[in-house]
């Protein structure tokens, strides 16, 4: 009697959370959102945490004191990253060799894209998988090494930039959108008024596409910016090298024989500690700052990305 | 308009090559800088893979060094490094496909659920950020949060009477850390595309099942998961061929010495035998066995999902 009353009971439920689903709030509501809140925090703290430690003092953090909020505000260690010089240096460096580095890289995106997005080239198929091949296969690194040395390309800034700008992936992102975005028609009827593709390409095909250029130099800016890899295989002279190899050595490489530290003419008075999360943020800060804004664009290259690749 | 449309249909393999070059000139200086690129940066490094049947000597170049055909492949199987690097690589890339690739798929799926588009974003946001990260900031932030006396988990531990957590200085904690902090780092966005595919479900099929009075987790088990299911099969093909590949970055950052058991994989052992130990040869022939796996697993795994009726990869 009691299990047919509650069947009764759950068809009700069924039915009523058929009619009425889009407006009730349910436990499974509330388990969704802490569950998604809480991955959020996770995502969030570390950064607070760091964020604390780099502007309380001393002492506060010896005594692990400090959690989510900092404990006897002081810049210090701000200052002396500042008047060090060599981070603030290392910045200004990177975001110049991160511009110069995406311009020539749409650059040289936009020179394959847009021919090979073209069905009538002849030759198309052969270019498409020279240009496509590299991605697939690589020499590896000492090949590659071997190579740069030949070039002279060795602790030389160049090596951070032309060997990268030529991106197989990116330039697929821009073909498809090319060849999906913007219709033929427009093409051939600026080609029937005479214009040449040099023409076409300036004043119709780049205009069109500035949502993907925008898209793809936020690709290969953020892909430079984070990337170290190459600093440490290539480049040994410091004032070449970028920041995040500059962190890197720092502070994720306590073992590194050669961890910089900063000068003692700066008169350092923090502690590693502090001053590890103060240049942890200050590399970081930048980053989240402008991070909002590129977010939108990102996700349309991966919208666009993902029908290809 | 559309003769012109026929004509152009027709001329890719009917022109010369004359009146190809004369009509698209400008197409090809354009691809001119790119072609020069790849060759000059690509292709050129490609004939420097001779030396894996070299007994290459940095100071006697490819001309002074002598031939040895296929020693360096003999010493290279029976290196034991080389077998623990392998060893590690695999296990470390399947386990990270276990644990990371179904994250995304539930995050999406809950993401759908939500039914605050202001909440959505601002988790959305929140989500996508660690990917934007650089690996020198995620494993700087992961060593002063995990540092075994001072960093604050620990301090926590210890406050609540735990003993503290040697989370990257041992090697089984370590690499449990080191699979869920990439966990972390990707689950966000990879959300992206599953979403997209999630929107192209049609609406109807929902309404048909609300009308029906099948419940949330009957739609999401009966609609949603059928719907995305070309894209997680696409997906899980595409990481299967990349089984091989290591991330050098990543493998770098967490690197320390207790637990070289384990990090030591295919990128480390490339770059430790071959800027470290200048030996050239060896760690090329590693790096190519690499990239020959990696090259036949793509191509089977493009086969496969064109196979199953999904959109190949290349």
């Amino acid at each position: 009697m009691a299990k047919k009353k509650n069947e009764v009971i759950r068809d009700a439920e069924n039915t009523s959370e058929g009619s009425r689903a889009i407006n009730k709030f349910r436990i499974s509501d509330g388990l969704i959102m802490v569950f998604l809140a809480l991955l959020c925090l996770t995502c969030i703290f570390p950064f607070i945490h760091l964020a604390a430690k780099s502007i309380s003092s001393n002492s506060a953090v010896l005594a692990k004191s400090v959690y989510l909020w900092p404990k006897e505000i002081t810049f210090d260690a701000y200052t002396s990253l500042i008047k060090d010089g060599t981070m603030v240096y290392s910045m200004i460096y990177s975001v110049i060799v991160t511009a110069v580095f995406t311009l020539l890289g749409m650059i040289a995106c936009t020179c394959a894209a847009y021919p090979l997005s073209k069905k009538r080239l002849k030759g198309r198929n052969l270019f498409t998988f020279l240009l496509m091949f590299p991605m697939y296969f690589n020499a590896g690194l000492i090949p590659t090494y071997l190579l740069f040395k030949g070039l002279n390309l060795l602790d030389n800034v160049w090596v951070l930039i032309l060997p990268l700008i030529y991106s197989p992936y990116n330039m697929l992102i821009m073909k498809t959108y090319l060849q999906s975005s913007i219709p033929d028609s427009l093409e051939e009827s600026a080609y029937l008024d005479g214009a040449s593709n040099f023409q076409i390409l300036g004043r119709i095909i780049l205009p069109l596409s500035k949502p993907i250029i925008a898209t793809l130099s936020l690709f290969y800016a953020v892909g430079r910016w984070n990337a170290y890899a190459d600093n440490k295989y290539y480049i040994k002279t410091d004032t070449l090298k970028m920041i995040q190899y500059k962190l890197y050595q720092m502070v994720a490489s306590a073992t590194e024989a050669q961890t910089t530290t900063l000068s003692e003419a700066a008169a350092v008075t923090s502690t590693p500690e502090v001053l590890q999360a103060a240049s942890i943020m200050f590399v970081t800060i930048p980053i989240i700052c402008i991070y909002p804004f590129l977010q939108k664009y990102f996700v349309k290259g991966v919208m666009v990305g993902a029908v290809k690749g | 308009m559309a003769k012109l449309k026929s004509g152009t249909s027709n001329v890719q393999t009917k022109t010369s090559w004359k009146k190809a070059l004369k009509r698209d000139w400008q197409f090809y200086v354009l691809l001119l800088i790119p072609l020069v690129l790849v060759i000059v940066f690509n292709y050129a490094a490609y004939p420097g893979l001779r030396m894996v049947f070299m007994d290459y000597k940095p100071a006697k170049g490819y001309d002074g060094s002598n031939w040895v055909g296929l020693a360096i492949f003999q010493k290279m199987f029976k290196d034991a490094d080389f077998i623990r690097a392998l060893r590690n690589s695999l296990v470390f890339n399947f386990l990270d496909l276990l644990v990371g690739f179904p994250m995304p798929i539930i995050l999406a799926l809950m993401l759908n659920e939500l039914r605050y588009p202001r909440f959505k974003k601002v988790t959305q946001t929140i989500l996508y950020l660690p990917h934007f990260l650089s690996w020198v900031i995620v494993g700087s932030v992961a060593y002063q949060l995990f540092k075994p006396s001072s960093g604050i988990i620990n301090v926590l531990l210890t406050n609540m009477g735990v003993e503290s957590v040697p989370f990257l200085t041992e090697k089984w904690h370590w690499a449990v850390t080191y699979l869920l902090i990439g966990v972390w780092q990707t689950m966000g966005w990879g959300t992206i595309i599953y979403l997209a595919a999630i929107t192209s479900i049609s609406n109807e099929l929902y309404e048909a099942a609300m009308i029906d009075g099948a419940g949330r987790w009957k739609r999401m088990w009966h609609i949603t998961l059928p719907g995305i299911k070309g894209t997680i099969v696409t997906l899980l093909i595409m990481n299967l061929g990349r089984v091989m590949n290591s991330n050098f970055e990543r493998l770098d950052v967490f690197g320390n010495t207790q637990v070289k058991d384990f990090q030591y994989q295919l990128a480390i052992y490339i770059y430790e035998k071959g800027l470290g130990n200048a030996q050239f040869s060896m760690s090329t022939a590693v790096g190519l066995f690499q990239s020959i796996v990696g090259l036949i697993l793509v191509l089977a795994a493009d086969k496969v999902a064109k196979l199953l009726g999904e959109e190949g990869l290349i």
